[in-house]
């Protein structure tokens, strides 16, 4: 039986699949709260550890017999518990740390996890609990999802999984065929799902969007976002608000006029598109020469953040096109490189700021950006590629900061606003000359984490220099567009990486550790005061997130491209991080 | 200039446009844009995009990947190997196979031939660089110049530095000469994480052990907790970082700078001269 375009369990025969289901039924009809029918969503009233089957939801005619059956098949049950996820639980998620119900754990993009079990005093502790080979090659950037005990992530050429959480033991798999004639930039990649009601959401590297049962992995509708052949794809971890799922596309490396998407997460229609080049007659417009805006890129490939006080997403954008080119397309090319602020039901500009106009280095502005408050202050911060870590005020886009957190060398002066400017040696000439950072950036797509304890944003940082050299190409449909070449320096330093704390009230970076070699790895901060990343040698390290200093560390055999994530599985606190092709749980012995 | 081949004539013939043909162009292994000055350009711009990051500008070689505006090359021959080479990879070594490096988006078939044939616009008959005598070389290598204390040609020498067996087929004579007479100015040449197989490469170190041993050598491998060492002696040493008395390395190669008064300009000629002819082979 051949994966493709398939899912299920294969390895389960037909008779046993039946008697879970029996478990599971007799389970919830004796055993579900009052007044909530089959697959109604239940309202979260969960501490850390709390049950499945809460005392407090007993109430009423459950007589003493009925507690002691439901006792005996909560332990099945609870192996096969769906998920019902409203988008309550998404905007309370703080409520259930043991779960990660979205790319960033919670809808600030913060990367926190309020689990406190594994902390500094017993971090050197931790050993591998589990381990899931995805049997696929290449990198692997998914962050997983944890509901209820059972782990959904994605993986290499539009393969996607469930585990249970505790074993590492899988549940199902699916996987999308990939087109042979596809080559989406930088890899067959995928960041996550998205998770609302019993359904699973995932972009396809052949620019679909998909919705899959999470209890079976079986395709429940397929939306079509854009034509993959003209160079639209999907690597990105859907965020789910309300009822409608939202994603942004990629292809900045093919000329394709990008946006972000909206679709109804019952029927996978479109709701509505963004698109963040704009078109004849909107506002922006006339920041592209020509017909330029026509193939202006400007994708949307990583995931943004959502205020539910004020209805709003937040959602980064990437490089114009071409990437490392800007002879043809004279202007400051909006909404390339910037943060939109949409109205999350329809999609409508709130305001907009652009972190590199008319960008030539391909200095993406898509990293996460992270939602901070405090003393009435309601921040955004991003950790940007250009080398500047930029606050500003999310009522309104205006900068309150940009400080640079690593080594650039395009901008000395900064305008009246406080945005730094472009010096004059900053475009990529025909010859080639030095500019830093290097087209990969002072950060990337690695995740960043933002500790509520202590105010620090933690990123991981390459300080690498490139020589751009342009390379005019033409347009072509579905062919590379960059427009330009980089190259390492032959005479430079050997690169730095680095994981970085920055102060996010100053832009000051507090602490730092150096990799042996930059990382691609994201960062998670936890309430039991640590700090986690990879790097690219394969090390999985727990750090002091007051000091820095690594408390412990596992050799994974593969150089880490994604960000962890924490969870927990009765009352047991696990910390999980995709290296090479597989997935790594870890606990406490 | 290459002489057109039988199915190329047909083609010119029948006048169909590039995409039409190019699968059974690649079926027939022959470079449907073969002397096309128009392609050589559009392929000039595909090069530094997709290959020059190791191939260097201009094709003339740079840190892993090889110069290819020799004639002669060590894995491919015709157009056809080095279309297969280019879509697969060189197993073994650093060449990925077409958008497997995970940075670029790959290449499309055509652009494929693109490249190849402005490789072939680039081409040099003869190695400007076999002008020494490669016998005198051979003599100074495993001699005099101490070369094989620490180089292995061919299965022979020490372990200490780089086996430089294929060396002479990958890297231009002038960064040969280079790495004689200024081993340290380029260690690794300045090489992404994605092309190189250890990022320390031959840097130098010392450290003194938990025992109070002091070690000198080359890293073999580092991580941030653990180091892989080769002392001068090419034992190895595996040694956590944390248990070390004290840990220095160098982007100072272990090998002594040859100046003119070790090895003439003559003489470094005639080792490049060998190092050539193993490396063409």
């Amino acid at each position: 039986m051949g994966l493709i375009e398939k899912s299920g369990r294969p390895w389960k025969s037909g008779p046993f699949r039946a008697a879970s289901r029996m478990v599971q039924t007799m389970a919830f009809r004796l055993c579900r709260p009052q007044g909530l029918k089959p697959g109604q969503a239940r309202t979260p009233r969960r501490g850390a550890e709390a049950p499945l089957f809460h005392g407090p939801l007993f109430h009423g005619v459950a007589g003493v017999w009925k507690i002691v059956i439901c006792g005996m098949l909560a332990c099945g049950a609870v192996a096969f518990s769906h998920a019902q996820v409203t988008f309550e639980r998404l905007v309370s998620s703080a409520k259930e740390p043991q779960n990660w119900m979205t790319y960033s754990g919670d809808y600030a993009g913060r990367r926190f996890s309020g689990l406190d079990q594994i902390n500094i005093t017993n971090a050197r502790n931790l050993a591998a609990k589990w381990v899931y080979q995805t049997a696929a090659t290449g990198k692997l950037e998914t962050t997983p999802l944890v509901v209820d005990g059972i782990l959904y992530a994605t993986a290499q050429d539009n393969r996607a999984f469930a585990l249970d959480a505790r074993t590492g033991r899988p549940i199902w798999m699916y996987q999308r065929q990939v087109p042979a004639d596809i080559r989406p930039c930088c890899g067959h990649v995928n960041r996550g799902l998205a998770i609302l009601g019993d359904k699973v959401f995932m972009g396809t590297l052949d620019a679909h969007v998909i919705a899959l049962d999470a209890k079976t992995g079986a395709v429940v509708w397929d939306a079509t976002a854009a034509d993959y052949r003209t160079g639209y794809s999907f690597t990105v971890a859907p965020l789910v608000v309300k009822n409608l799922v939202i994603i942004g596309v990629s292809g900045g490396e093919y000329g394709v006029r990008g946006f972000i998407d909206a679709y109804d997460a019952d029927s996978g229609q479109r709701k509505w598109r963004f698109y963040t080049v704009p078109g004849p007659g909107e506002p922006g417009h006339d920041t592209w020469e020509g017909d330029s805006w026509k193939v202006g890129g400007a994708p949307a490939w990583n995931t943004g953040t959502y205020d539910p006080v004020t209805n709003q997403i937040f959602w980064p954008t990437g490089n114009p096109a071409p990437s490392n080119r800007g002879e043809g397309r004279a202007g400051d090319n909006l909404y390339s490189n910037s943060l939109l602020a949409l109205n999350a039901d329809t999609g409508q500009l709130k305001w907009y700021f652009q972190f590199t106009r008319h960008d030539e280095h391909d200095w993406d502005a898509t990293q996460v950006p992270v939602m901070i408050d405090g003393g009435g202050k309601h921040w955004i911060a991003q950790a940007n590629r250009n080398g500047f870590f930029y606050v500003l005020d999310r009522s309104t886009g205006k900068l309150i900061s940009a400080t640079a957190y690593g080594k650039q060398t395009w901008s000395d002066a900064k305008d009246a606003e406080g945005r730094p400017l472009a010096n004059k040696t900053a475009s990529p000439t025909l010859e080639g000359h030095t500019i830093c950072p290097g087209a990969l950036g002072t950060t990337n797509f690695m995740a960043p984490a933002y500790d509520p304890q202590t105010k620090l944003v933690y990123v991981s940082v390459r300080d690498q220099c490139d020589i751009f050299s342009t390379a005019p190409q033409p347009y072509e449909a579905g062919h590379a567009y960059y427009g330009s070449a980089y190259f390492p320096s032959e005479e430079a330093e050997p690169y730095l990486g680095f994981l970085k704390a920055i102060d996010p009230a100053t832009g000051e970076v507090k602490m730092k550790f150096q990799h042996t070699s930059p990382t691609w790895s994201g960062v998670l901060s936890t309430a039991g005061g640590l700090v986690f990343s990879g790097d690219a040698e394969g090390n999985f390290i727990a750090f002091d997130a007051a000091t820095l200093k690594p408390l412990w560390h596992f050799q994974m055999g593969g150089a880490v491209y994604a960000a962890p994530m924490a969870f927990a599985v009765d009352g047991k606190e696990y910390v999980a991080i995709a290296a090479g092709s597989a997935v790594y749980a870890f606990g406490l012995p | 200039m290459r002489a057109i081949s039988k199915g190329e004539r047909m083609v010119n013939r029948w006048g169909v446009v590039v995409t039409a043909f190019l699968c059974c162009a690649i079926a027939n292994a022959q470079n449907p844009l073969a002397g096309d000055a128009k392609a050589a350009k559009a392929g000039e711009y595909e090069f530094r995009i997709n290959c020059a990051l190791c191939h260097g500008l201009g094709a003339r070689g740079g840190g892993r990947g090889p110069d290819l505006t020799r004639a002669q090359k060590r894995h491919a021959h015709s157009d056809a190997d080095m279309f297969q080479i280019v879509s697969n990879g060189i197993a073994g070594t650093a060449m990925p196979a077409n958008g497997t490096n995970g940075q670029g988006v790959g290449m499309t078939d055509e652009e494929i031939w693109q490249i190849i044939t402005y490789i072939r616009s680039r081409e040099v008959k003869a190695s400007a660089a076999a002008t020494g005598n490669a016998d005198h070389g051979k003599q100074l290598f495993f001699g005099d110049g101490n070369c094989s204390l620490c180089h292995m040609v061919e299965g022979k020498g020490g372990r200490l530095g780089p086996d430089l067996t294929a060396v002479g087929g990958s890297r231009t004579h002038e960064s040969i000469v280079e790495s004689v007479r200024d081993p340290s100015r380029r260690l690794a040449w300045g090489l992404t994480e994605a092309t190189k197989e250890f990022p320390q490469e031959y840097e130098s170190v010392t450290v003194v052990t938990a025992e109070g041993k002091q070690v000198k050598g080359v890293i073999l491998n580092e991580d941030s907790f653990s180091l892989q060492i080769m002392d001068m002696n090419e034992k190895i040493y595996p040694l956590e970082k944390d248990k070390l008395r004290s840990f220095q390395k160098g982007r100072e190669s272990a090998m002594p700078k040859y100046d003119a008064d070790v090895l003439s300009d003559k003489e470094v000629e005639d080792i490049v001269a060998f190092l050539v002819s193993v490396g063409a082979r």
